[in-house]
């Protein structure tokens, strides 16, 4: 029994949702073995190895592997995945991207998005955008998954001394290639690993007065979110959405602003610690999962808001 | 090109989902069933590309009992140009269904795979990717544009932290996320010029698939109910309580 977790990474530094998913593979049990693949990607290889609880580290450096193409990753992995009992990978647009063509080229199913680990074979994971939860058991020879990484607390990245081995293999399939990327620059924390998330909704009535939640943000260190309905008309980029359909965040501390609190919406962040919602709607159904609810002109509230914290 | 789109018959995304009290799956029994909302934009998008001259047949696909011909019919009244019905009563898990599309690739050899990037019942987000490995042809998931140039297409995916662009030999497999397009309703005469439209029907043993799944489903839970907390007066009680009562600031 031996599992292979996929780091996730940007060639330069690992991206700390592996640490979630190395937990996930200590909840499985066995030897934690993690493939760095990518093009110059030493750093994040020796970064990985001095995760808590990883044995070994395979980096496979080569330009078939530099933007994480599926087709490339999909080859590779299903190629050294073979001698695993269980791959994991985040449930992020990467994982989610590559891993069920290594589940298909292994003929097995992949279980997606799992939020809990019961043994080896049993694992639980969220249907119908989290309105129900499927406890589901495996009998493949290989379980291929992919882990939510809010529902596991991350492993220590400091502490192991895994070895680093260097895997020869360039798998390019020569089917597709990388054009190019638009990735928002923000000082912000990210949104999934913030410890505090402050989202607007469609009562921010515009993308300029999410200003003022940028202005709480600051003086807490918190990332800035959005509903669906916010993005949907406009106000902010899609990539701060929060939501079944967007990012599923599980901070410390997630302040709703002007955020009605639609299903899916809630299913994106019902997980938090504490939920607080500004609202001036005493109806919104946001209030119902809120720790503390205040029924307020978000244009008045949020300016006081920043003043005070 | 020719275009095929997949379509998957769902429990309606308005429909608040209940979890049976045996725990075995959720109720659907009398519950109103629709297209997945991806697959509505997959079809929009392969719509799109033949009202461009891009594409000059489009053929719709679903897997499913019987009843999966209302979505094959409305995907026709939207502009499709066939329809094929996989038929089978069995739940089809993303591997099976993955296997069977590969079928219907493979007799009708489409430049150009649409599909939702998820389906809004068992949320997998699998099956466009195993279809693309399984042919051996490259992916462009959680597409927000789809641009055919000549032998390529180049699509324009939402990613966690932005956008990327990659571009795919042809035939290649798409799988759609919100934004991608507006789906259109469709209008009464197509509904009934639909009706006409050639649909056949095929099984997965027709296809050589046999339907089967090596994960088993132990048990459906309703997840844990956050309950209501408390109405603070004003931002200063707010920030009194985050500071001192929850410790979080």
């Amino acid at each position: 029994m031996s599992t292979l977790v996929i780091a996730e990474h940007n060639n330069s530094a690992l991206a700390p949702v592996t640490l979630n998913v190395v937990a996930a593979a200590k909840a499985i049990g066995n030897e934690i073995t993690v493939l760095v693949a990518g093009a110059g990607c030493g750093a994040v290889a020796e970064q990985a190895a001095k995760v808590d609880g990883v044995a070994k580290v395979l980096v496979a450096d080569n330009a078939a592997y530099a933007n994480q193409l599926a087709e490339n990753l999909g080859l590779l992995v299903s190629d050294l995945g073979k001698g695993f009992t269980h791959i994991l990978a985040a449930a992020t647009t990467t994982g989610k991207n590559f891993l069920p063509r290594v589940a298909a080229a292994l003929d097995v199913e992949q279980i997606s998005d799992i939020i809990r680990v019961d043994s080896a074979d049993t694992f639980a994971r969220p249907i119908y955008a989290g309105n129900a939860i499927a406890t589901v058991q495996s009998s493949d020879a290989v379980k291929v998954i992919t882990v939510r990484g809010t529902a596991f607390d991350a492993a220590a990245a400091e502490g192991g001394s895994a070895a680093v081995e260097a895997v020869d293999a360039a798998h390019d399939a020569g089917i597709s290639a990388f054009v190019g990327e638009e990735l928002a620059k923000s000082d912000r924390p990210e949104l999934t690993a913030a410890d505090v998330v402050i989202s607007g909704g469609r009562g921010m009535q515009n993308g300029d007065n999410f200003e003022l939640l940028y202005k709480v943000a600051d003086k807490v260190g918190a990332a800035v979110g959005a509903s669906r309905a916010a993005v949907d008309a406009g106000f902010v980029p899609n990539d701060m959405q929060v939501g079944q359909t967007g990012k599923i965040v599980a901070p410390q501390l997630y302040v709703a602003v002007g955020i009605s609190g639609a299903i899916q919406h809630l299913a994106g962040m019902k997980d938090s610690k504490v939920i607080v919602a500004i609202n001036k709607d005493e109806e919104a159904p946001i209030f119902s999962v809120a720790d503390y609810g205040l029924v307020a002109d978000l244009f008045e509230a949020v300016p006081e808001l920043e003043k005070l914290v | 090109m020719k275009v095929l789109v997949a379509v998957k018959r769902v429990i309606d995304y308005n429909v608040k989902v209940r979890v049976k009290p045996d725990n075995t799956d959720v109720d659907l029994a009398n519950v109103k069933m629709a297209m997945n909302p991806f697959c509505e934009i997959a079809v929009e998008e392969a719509v799109r590309l033949k009202e461009k001259g891009v594409a000059s047949e489009i053929v719709v696909v679903s897997i499913g009992d019987k009843k999966s011909e209302e979505q094959i019919r409305t995907a026709l009244a939207l502009g499709a140009d066939r329809g094929i019905l996989v038929e089978t009563d069995e739940n089809v898990s993303s591997l099976t269904a993955a296997k069977i599309l590969k079928g219907i690739v493979d007799k009708e050899e489409p430049q150009l795979v649409l599909l939702g990037k998820q389906s809004i019942d068992s949320d997998n987000n699998q099956t466009g990717q195993m279809l693309a490995a399984l042919a051996g042809i490259p992916q462009g998931t959680f597409a927000s544009e789809v641009v055919v140039e000549g032998d390529k297409v180049n699509v324009t995916r939402e990613i966690d932290g932005g956008l990327q662009t990659v571009a795919l030999n042809l035939p290649a497999v798409v799988t759609t996320d919100l934004r991608l397009n507006e789906p259109r309703y469709a209008k009464l005469p197509d509904i009934m010029k639909a009706k006409r439209k050639p649909l056949d029907k095929t099984a997965p043993a027709d296809l050589g698939v046999e339907v089967a799944s090596k994960v088993a489903t132990l048990k459906v839970e309703s997840p844990a109910e956050r309950s209501a907390g408390i109405k603070v007066g004003s931002v200063e009680e707010l920030v009194e309580k985050l500071k001192n009562e929850a410790k979080v600031l």
